[in-house]
């Protein structure tokens, strides 16, 4: 095997000038995290809207739901987003879609919102499956009380849906995090977009590797563990919510 | 694990059937002789060098410059065939793959430079370029100096990325380098307005130009991000025997009237798919590395008085 | 807006599209599917096994292959497989594997992963009931697994096994980070040589949406049929 190993690489200086190969990584890594984050809080907006719009008694509104959910499901998350970030601003008004090429930071805005709502999709199913998994009781009760749909929602369906929710979410979140690693198909330069031009510059390929690896591992072993506190914490006696 | 291991010794069957008598030859003859297969690693879009016609079949100056070679080894080791065998890669996969033997010969737009020796070696030089960027007339962008601040697009693994960022790093210019796959891409980024500058080499550049829906509206900048550096074939490092089969190969092509043929067929006539003319006359550096084949890293050495 | 809509771009592809770029991506979700469930099964019956060291290293490699982004995992193989070759072959320098055998290498291990995970899941919902009158006619536990056991497990998750197989050939598609010639590859190359990004892309999102809605419309009617019978 004619590969020369040379771990010390990640002390030499990049040639970006921000510092050793290491801070090259670390700032990928960063990246995948805040565009991770965005992309969550989106899908948890957009994903618990469209699960109860599918549980709404309404014809419409869940049939709007199962588009919804159909449309980004059944397309590939590199399709969705070169959809969002080379067709989009083309078939726009010219100056919209200019405006849109040249923003700075044009790929962290795409990726965001292009992971964020094809999670969203897969939100949706799991807040369906956690409101139909209540007992019916719980919507009776709420009824025969007075309070109105969007009341029985709010105060008495979706604080307990997300409790039980809790795990399931957790690997979505773990989901969303390794996603991101799509978006370096768009410019973005995440952890693994970082680690081929750590490859690219020093050509130690297994090194770079090896480190991205490293560092998916910590993230995913840190988000378990802090979510399994708070799984802890917010756990509904009576319902089997870990695993 | 099962899977994988009767999978290994299918293979390991295969190989062995093929050896029967491997003399004392080393590395990638051993391996051709063997095997009675090359692989030429071909590129997607470095027209003229190495680029797929309307068949998807690599052609290319480079290309034809590696059957040469191909036809010398086949000679060399006395083959009755040598089957050759495709493989794509891009700017960022040649070295490893040439590493990791997916391919034997990577025949493109590649850089002999000294970083690179480091991983790989080149044969003779068959081409000189310097490091410019291409934008669009109406941009008005003339030096890299007018780059400031601005999206510039560039080709990841290839030298011109690097000689972009480090400049970018000593100067201050505040650049946001957009990496592209392939510089087909890259190109497109300044056709569809994404980045104002795309940053390769330059003949690659009038490529792109004069192959687009409206040549007269972009300009390649007389600014250089470095000399004119030498294109070569890249060969597996420490490989002696293999280097010295290409280099004469390539020495003979280059000093004979065939060699200047060959250039003219790419840069001085029409070349599929489009049927496009690059009209690009042989530099006097150029003419000189073909009298003189020479696989120095160095650029000052190809200087001509 | 559609004003230069060329429909005729789309039309001209459509041999180099299917034929070549189809024909990868159904192929390798064909094969690597198939691989992956049979080595999906040897670790769920690793795990299950009840020796503490396989089910270990099966766990972890499972925990591994799913903490890692698939982009990397593809990376990975590209590089490493033909190493790998070379060490379980023995031989002197770096097996050649193309394009489409170190993709088929990557996705059947990383999807192994899930399917290994649902094919636990199959074979824990069964009861135990079975296995035990398995081995009260005689049966030995390869006989029992392959007669008894794993027949009805995999008819169990057949749905969760054919849903991930969708997953599968959408997950295809990122073999684009090597310029690897699958369906979406094939389509961006047309794309970038033509500049009919539009027209490419969406042509390939309608493709995929409709391959996977037809697919998935086709699981959930099994799934009807199988819940019926049960």
């Amino acid at each position: 095997m004619n590969y020369h190993w040379n771990w010390r690489v990640f002390w030499e200086p990049a040639p970006n000038g921000t510092g050793t190969y290491l801070d090259m990584l670390l700032s990928g890594l960063v990246l995948t995290i805040e565009t991770a984050i965005c992309a969550w809080i989106i899908a948890l907006i957009f994903g618990a809207v469209i699960g109860v719009l599918r549980t709404l008694p309404s014809k419409t509104g869940s049939w709007i739901g199962f588009a919804y959910v159909e449309f980004f499901r059944n397309m590939p998350l590199l399709v969705q987003l070169f959809l969002w970030f080379f067709v989009l601003p083309e078939i726009l008004p010219h100056s919209w879609g200019l405006w849109m090429k040249q923003m700075s930071n044009a790929p962290f805005y795409t990726a965001a919102i292009g992971i964020g709502l094809f999670m969203s999709a897969r939100v949706a199913e799991q807040t369906r499956a956690g409101i139909t998994s209540l007992p019916r009781g719980q919507k009776l009760a709420a009824t025969a009380l007075g309070l109105t749909t969007a009341q029985t929602y709010r105060y008495v369906l979706l604080p307990m849906t997300f409790r039980i929710m809790l795990p399931p979410l957790t690997s979505e979140f773990l989901s969303t995090i390794k996603n991101t690693s799509v978006a370096i198909t768009i410019g973005l330069i995440e952890l693994t977009a970082e680690t081929r031009a750590m490859q690219e510059f020093s050509f130690q390929v297994f090194e770079a590797f090896t480190a991205a690896t490293v560092l998916y591992l910590l993230v995913n072993i840190v988000v378990v563990i802090a979510m399994r506190f708070v799984e802890r914490g917010l756990a509904i006696p009576g319902y089997i919510t870990g695993k | 694990m099962k899977r994988l291991r009767i999978m290994g010794l299918v293979l390991a069957a295969a190989c062995c059937a093929a050896q029967a008598d491997a003399e004392e030859l080393t590395g990638t003859l051993r391996k051709v002789k063997e095997t009675g297969v090359i692989t030429i690693g071909y590129r997607d879009s470095s027209i003229p060098f190495s680029y797929l016609d309307d068949n998807q079949k690599p052609i290319g100056f480079a290309i034809d410059i590696c059957l040469k070679i191909m036809d010398a080894v086949k000679k060399e080791l006395k083959l009755d065939k040598l089957t050759v065998e495709f493989n794509p890669v891009t700017s960022s996969t040649r070295i490893p793959l040439l590493a990791n033997g997916t391919i034997d010969m990577e025949c493109g737009s590649t850089t002999n430079n000294p970083d690179r020796l480091k991983q790989v070696a080149f044969t003779n030089t068959h081409f000189l370029t310097a490091t410019r960027f291409v934008s669009k007339k109406s941009s008005k962008l003339n030096s890299i100096e007018d780059l400031r601040g601005k999206s510039v697009a560039s080709t990841s693994g290839t030298t011109n990325i690097r000689q972009l960022t480090e400049a970018n790093a000593a100067r201050n210019l505040g650049i946001n380098i957009i990496p592209a796959k392939e510089h087909a891409e890259s190109f497109l980024m300044v056709e569809t307005d994404r980045a104002v500058a795309a940053v390769l080499d330059d003949i690659l550049l009038a490529s792109f130009a004069a192959g687009s829906k409206d040549p007269d509206a972009y300009v390649i900048s007389t600014d250089a991000f470095s000399k004119p550096e030498p294109y070569g074939i890249m060969l597996r490092k420490d490989d002696p025997a293999f280097k010295k089969v290409a280099d004469d190969a390539t020495a003979a092509l280059y000093q004979s009237p065939e060699g200047q043929m060959l250039y003219d067929k790419w840069f001085m006539q029409k070349i599929p798919p489009k049927g496009l003319n690059l009209n690009v006359p042989i530099g006097a550096e150029l003419k000189k590395a073909f009298a003189k084949p020479s696989d120095s890293p160095d650029p000052d050495s190809y200087k001509t008085m | 807006m559609f004003a230069n809509f060329d429909f005729d771009v789309i039309r001209r592809s459509l041999s180099y599209l299917f034929l070549d770029g189809m024909t990868f991506t159904l192929t390798l979700t064909g094969l690597a599917t198939f691989g992956g469930i049979v080595f999906g099964t040897l670790i769920a019956l690793m795990r299950l096994s009840g020796y503490w060291l396989l089910g270990r290293i099966d766990g972890l490699y499972v925990d591994l292959m799913r903490s890692l982004p698939l982009v990397l995992v593809i990376f990975w193989f590209y590089f490493l497989v033909p190493y790998i070759g070379q060490w379980l072959t023995g031989s002197s320098r770096p097996v050649r594997v193309g394009a489409f055998a170190s993709s088929l290498v990557t996705f059947t291990l990383f999807e192994a992963a899930y399917f290994a995970e649902i094919m636990r899941a199959g074979i824990q919902s069964i009861s135990k009931g079975q296995p035990a009158a398995a081995q009260a006619l005689g049966l030995s536990y390869s006989q029992t697994m392959r007669y008894v056991v794993l027949p009805q497990a995999f008819r169990n998750m057949l749905p969760v096994l054919l849903t991930q197989t969708i997953v599968l050939f959408q997950d295809t598609s990122l073999v684009y980070v090597l310029s690897i010639p699958d369906f979406l590859g094939a389509a961006s190359k047309v794309a970038q040589r033509d500049g009919r990004l539009v027209e490419m892309y969406l042509f390939a999102a309608v493709v995929y949406f409709a391959i996977s809605c037809v697919a998935s419309f086709g699981v959930r009617r099994l799934q009807a049929r199988i819940a019926f019978v049960h």
